[in-house]
């Protein structure tokens, strides 16, 4: 398997995965005099399933939320489909098409479970607000259309039964799928994932698997996702990022990653004597 | 019994999302439409216009406004009062300075004046959230009072620093002044309720609506999803300030007849148009009216049965007024946060099951 082809490489289960989507170019970031991110260098290439790992505090969900334009890094740059992205808000990039979920559910606890996919659409629609103040014609068209979509992602998922349901009565896990949901609904070119497992039991993470492979196979999206679940990273993803007190110290495929020392050392300790 | 879904089936989306889903509530919504614009227009009389329907019209819209503010957006407002006042004042210079053009045209624009108004001081709104910007709200009520107050152009250099409609008519029906008919005053009203809560309506059912709520559930999120805070604030700031505005030219021109800033555009009501939203339900289009409906009725309801009945002194009877109004705004924040419109939503979703519940 060569990674530094540019035109892209061929998973161990024959998934062509095409060039460079994403490029983080020597990201530092600090809060004041602490550094969470130091000179991380890494790429997500088209149609590929990207971890990031690493002990708790490495500064993972910092990263996801550099590239969500969160947070805007010191130095170094952020190349997103062949071009250098200006510091931008993160409404911005997600008219881009980069959607996320959240590592604490962040779904609109007031609205219903419809509402709140139909919510991901948003960046794609575009009627002005007179147009919405008449609803006749125009509003009411883009409100159907998109619905359309939203009712493929409902299906896709499996939530028909809680379509009405405010959120606010939702188990976890399904809230986590709803969440999910909204981002797909977005239809976005990288799909980022906080956490998708945390706190599941082990059907809730194999369904939780399952969708993201399928969303991958079906439409292509590429994900970049920090998990805990190390059994779940390395069956899902077709390279992983390690970082450790914000430092890359590991990168390639889960087997190159399993065996690398420094993240061993960084999982188990190390004995310093 | 007949309220219920079941052999309503929806074959398209446009049915689905429909306001009344149910068969039920579309005909009581139609048959409320045909009492009040077929039956009530005949019948009315002044004691009822003035004491009863026409406040309950005017501080219904103010109250569809407000709650698309602080029920749909999130963002507290407390200056509602001088908003009103800005809408009020604005349909007074237009009347006087354009006397020909129609009054249905000058309150649309005292309107749209409120609105840009209402968009200057939605401005701290993008740094600043929750009480703080109530309190900068609070500054614009006091503000425009003064401002209002102040400057002598705002009233035509009146003596008594009062403004007070000049008579004007559509279709040589006369609308405002002392001539006004209760029915025209009514049905204007009406008519111009019901534009605005449909509007109002199709500005939450869609596109928009979900940025606010989306700002108002979790402003974080809803930016990382794609929403740009500073449109959804600032466009909720603006349609809630038409809206007020046009309920303030309508409360000054076709109710009042003639007012002064202080006395009728005062804090005190700003504080009624948000009991108001709280008791009738924040986010709910329905819980404005019922609001409105509730605290309207209430002080006439309670005259008409201490003074009226029982033979009380009347200012005793304004004094148990004030205690009974303050005590349920409290009930109503601890026992229903959400309003009339809850009870109303929870009543509904009984009345689907019953009689046979399980």
């Amino acid at each position: 398997m060569n990674m530094q082809n540019p035109e892209g490489y061929t998973t161990a289960d024959g998934r062509q995965i095409g060039g460079v989507l994403m490029e983080m170019k020597n990201i530092t970031l600090r809060f004041g005099g602490v550094n969470a991110i130091t000179g991380i260098t890494f790429d997500i290439r088209e149609g590929e399933i990207r971890a990031i790992i690493g002990p708790n505090g490495a500064g993972k969900s910092s990263m996801l939320n550099v590239i969500s334009g969160f947070y805007v890094p010191q130095e170094g740059e952020v190349w997103f489909r062949g071009a250098k992205r200006p510091p931008m808000k993160p409404y911005q990039v997600a008219n881009q098409g980069i959607a996320r979920t959240f590592q604490n559910i962040a779904l609109f606890e007031g609205m219903s479970v419809l509402d709140n996919i139909m919510t991901g659409r948003l960046t794609q629609m575009k009627t002005g607000l007179l147009a919405q103040a008449i609803w006749w014609g125009r509003a009411q068209a883009e409100e159907i259309a998109h619905r359309e979509k939203v009712e493929k992602v409902i299906d896709f998922l499996e939530i028909q039964h809680i379509r009405k349901t405010p959120v606010g009565r939702l188990p976890y896990g399904l809230k986590k799928r709803v969440e999910l949901a909204r981002a797909l609904a977005a239809e976005p070119k990288l799909l980022l994932l906080d956490e998708p497992m945390a706190g599941m039991n082990v059907e809730e993470k194999e369904d939780m698997s399952r969708f993201i492979l399928d969303v991958n196979d079906e439409f292509g999206t590429t994900i970049a996702l920090i998990e805990h679940d190390m059994g779940v990273v390395m069956d899902l993803s077709d390279r992983v990022v390690v970082m450790d007190y914000g430092k890359k110290i590991g990168d390639g495929t889960p087997d190159e990653v399993r065996n690398n020392q420094a993240v061993i050392d960084a999982y188990l300790g190390v004995s310093h004597d | 019994m007949f309220y219920r879904e079941s052999g309503d089936f929806k074959t398209t989306y446009t049915e689905d999302s429909q306001t009344f889903p149910i068969k039920f509530d579309r005909i009581r919504y139609y048959a409320v439409l045909a009492v009040a614009f077929g039956v009530i227009p005949f019948f009315i009389n002044d004691y009822w216009a003035n004491a009863v329907f026409v406040p309950f019209l005017i501080y219904a819209i103010a109250a569809i406004g407000l709650n698309i503010l602080v029920g749909y957006c999130g963002q507290v407002s407390l200056g509602t009062g001088g908003f009103m006042a800005v809408g009020a004042y604005a349909v007074y210079k237009l009347m006087t300075s354009f006397p020909e053009v129609s009054i249905v045209i000058h309150v649309l624009l005292a309107g749209g004046i409120t609105a840009c108004v209402g968009l200057l001081f939605g401005l701290p709104s993008l740094r600043i959230k929750g009480f703080y910007l109530a309190v900068a709200t609070l500054a614009a009520q006091f503000f425009l009072v003064w401002l209002f107050n102040k400057v002598p152009w705002f009233y035509n250099y009146s003596a008594s620093g009062q403004i007070s409609a000049p008579e004007r008519d559509i279709f040589g029906i006369i609308l405002t002044g002392p001539n006004t008919s209760a029915s025209a005053k009514y049905l204007f009203c009406a008519l111009m309720l019901l534009a605005l809560a449909w509007l109002a309506r199709n500005l939450t059912r869609g596109a928009m609506g979900r940025r606010w709520m989306a700002i108002r559930d979790m402003d974080i999120a809803a930016e990382i999803i794609g929403v740009n805070p500073l449109g959804a604030k600032l466009s909720a700031f603006a349609v809630s300030s038409f809206f007020i505005g046009v309920s303030g030219a309508l409360f000054f021109a076709v109710y009042l007849g003639a007012a002064e800033v202080g006395e009728s555009f005062g804090i005190q009501k700003s504080f009624l148009v948000l009991f108001m939203v709280i008791i009738g339900g924040l986010g709910s289009i329905f819980g404005s009216l019922a609001g409105a409906a509730f605290l309207v009725l209430l002080p006439v309801f309670l005259k008409n049965v201490l003074v009226g009945m029982l033979g009380w002194p009347t200012d005793l009877a304004a004094h148990l007024e004030l205690m009974i109004v303050g005590a349920l705004i409290i009930i109503f924040l601890i026992a229903e946060p959400h309003g009339i419109a809850q009870l109303w939503r929870h009543t509904k979703e009984k009345l689907r099951l019953w009689p046979f519940p399980h």
